[in-house]
């Protein structure tokens, strides 16, 4: 498999990214680095860009400026096809195919082996649903099979956007623990959420806020230099030392 | 491009097919009904449908299969299915191939059960070869779906992919002969009516239905083909992994 791929360096390396949508620049000028093997968290209030950031590290974002490396190559190149899985914000499978008809076109796709279908279904707890439609799930099962569907080709690189909005705190749990094992077996995941209490369960955190990166630190790391006692706490801090684009403005201009 | 990934592709559609059997019902039924009715309102006038069965044999699964095909791919971007597949190791050439694929197989299905019907049940009589009327029939509907893919691939955005059919396909249905012949039409509009595709299906169905044969038919149903080739072109190459 693609020995061309750089297997020193970061994960992902991001600099000077710049992106507009419609009217608005989301990302106005965005560097960051991803290491490989951890799980780093995603964190920040809904519109902050997050999403965008993704669409750009997994090649589906057009861009206007700046460079998105992964694993050493230009994000979106053919050859990182089979390293990245995407689970995108809304669960993106056929809703008119059962869970099992989605994960078989979706390994075809990825050249997998019959039994892997079987294992990923395992291990996101659909085992119950394989035969089910998609659209007769719920919205949790729906974006677990989301999830499976993006887990099937051992991606070196895992993006997840929003994987545990709406399950409850048990599948949370497991499905975190899962992030877990696959960081340990080598795999770098980047895992964004709004909620602010599962920073806890990341190697790493970066806050973004309104398209700018507030913080880059391990968690122990944000609360020593921010004073803080929770995220929460350490990115209300940091939202109001960060330069604001409205009225009450201190810092230069963005 | 990969044969594994495109048959993969025209299975997985096959299979959302076979699991809406609302969708094959309006490809299948629909024309058969409105044949249907053309035929029963000029019940007295056998010589109408004999004249316009041919013309709607042309037109209507072109019609339908543009109309599925869209919505078909309409789905698969709202839906999030086409952005994760272009993450995927699946080449444009692949889906699109794998989408005409399962779509010309939907199409013969109907170009023939609508033939069928419209000679033994509508009572339409032609003067040429049956099975030609059916093959150029399919070849129609195969041109609709093509048209239908490269439509959905020129749309950037959802809201473009809902105005393909009013802007690729009623002007067609206008000039291209089915509401007047075209010799009548003011010269701009036939010029325009010599660009559109379904002139030719039109002229093709025309032809051979007149008995006039083969020979005649034969270069429209090549310039159809040809347009089926374009639209697959030009649907692979406007499609985008990137969106805004
Ligand atoms: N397709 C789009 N067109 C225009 N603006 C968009 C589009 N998608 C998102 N945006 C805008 O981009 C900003 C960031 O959105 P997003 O990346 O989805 O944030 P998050 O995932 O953190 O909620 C928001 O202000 C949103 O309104
Ligand atoms: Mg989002």
């Amino acid at each position: 498999m693609g020995g061309e791929l750089a297997t020193a360096g970061p994960a992902v390396r991001i600099s000077h990214l710049r992106v507009k949508r419609g009217r608005r620049l989301v990302l106005p000028d965005l560097s960051l680095e991803i290491p490989r093997g951890q799980v780093v968290g995603l964190l920040g209030p809904s519109g902050g860009g997050k999403t965008t950031l993704m669409r750009g590290i997994v090649g589906v974002q057009i861009v206007a400026g700046g460079t998105v490396e992964v694993l050493g190559r230009p994000a979106g190149a053919p050859d990182l096809r089979a390293k990245v899985g995407y689970m995108t914000q809304a669960p993106s499978v056929y809703a008119d195919l059962t869970v099992t008809e989605n994960l078989v076109y979706f390994g075809a796709l990825l050249g997998v082996a019959k039994g892997r279908v079987a294992e990923v279904i395992d291990q996101v707890g659909l085992a119950g649903q394989a035969g089910d439609k998609i659209a007769n799930l719920s919205g949790g099962q729906r974006s677990r099979a989301s999830l499976a569907a993006a887990l099937l080709g051992r991606p070196e690189l895992l993006v997840a956007d929003e994987p545990t909005v709406g399950l409850d705190p048990v599948l949370r749990a497991s499905l975190w623990q899962l992030f877990r094992e696959l960081a340990a077996q080598g795999a770098t995941l980047l895992v964004s959420s709004h909620v602010m209490d599962e920073a806890t369960r990341c190697d790493r955190l970066v806050l973004l806020h309104q398209g700018r990166v507030l913080a880059d630190a391990t968690p122990a790391g944000l609360l020593a230099s921010t004073g803080a006692v929770s995220a929460e706490e350490a990115f209300l801090t940091l939202e109001r030392q960060a330069p604001q684009t409205g009225p009450g403005q201190t810092g230069g201009a963005p | 491009m990969s044969p594994v990934r495109t048959f993969a592709t025209a299975r997985r559609v096959l299979t959302q097919l076979r699991h809406d059997p609302r969708s094959i019902a309006m490809v299948m039924v629909v024309p058969c009904v409105v044949l249907g009715i053309v035929a029963w309102m000029f019940n007295a006038t056998p010589m109408v449908i004999d004249r316009f069965g041919p013309m709607l044999l042309a037109i209507f699964p072109a019609f339908v299969m543009f109309l599925v095909t869209s919505v078909t791919m309409l789905r698969e971007r709202t839906s999030g299915t086409l952005e994760r597949l272009m993450t995927l190791p699946l080449a444009k050439a692949d889906f699109l191939v794998g989408y005409a694929l399962a779509f010309a197989l939907l199409a013969a299905v109907q170009a023939v059960v609508l033939t069928a019907w419209a000679h033994w049940v509508c009572g339409m009589d032609v003067s040429g070869s049956l099975a030609g009327l059916m093959a150029i029939a399919v070849l129609d509907a195969v041109l609709g779906s093509s048209l239908g893919l490269a439509a959905s691939s020129v749309a950037r955005t959802e809201f473009q992919a809902v105005q393909m059919l009013p802007v690729v396909v009623v002007p067609q249905l206008l000039i291209c002969g089915l509401l007047m012949p075209r010799d009548q039409m003011p010269t701009l509009l036939q010029w325009l009516s010599d660009a559109a595709p379904f002139t030719y299906a039109l002229e093709a169905t025309g032809d051979l239905a007149a008995g006039r044969g083969w020979a005649d038919a034969a270069p429209d149903a090549a310039m159809v083909a040809g347009f089926v080739v374009l639209s697959a072109i030009l649907g692979v190459v406007t499609l985008r992994r990137r969106t805004p």
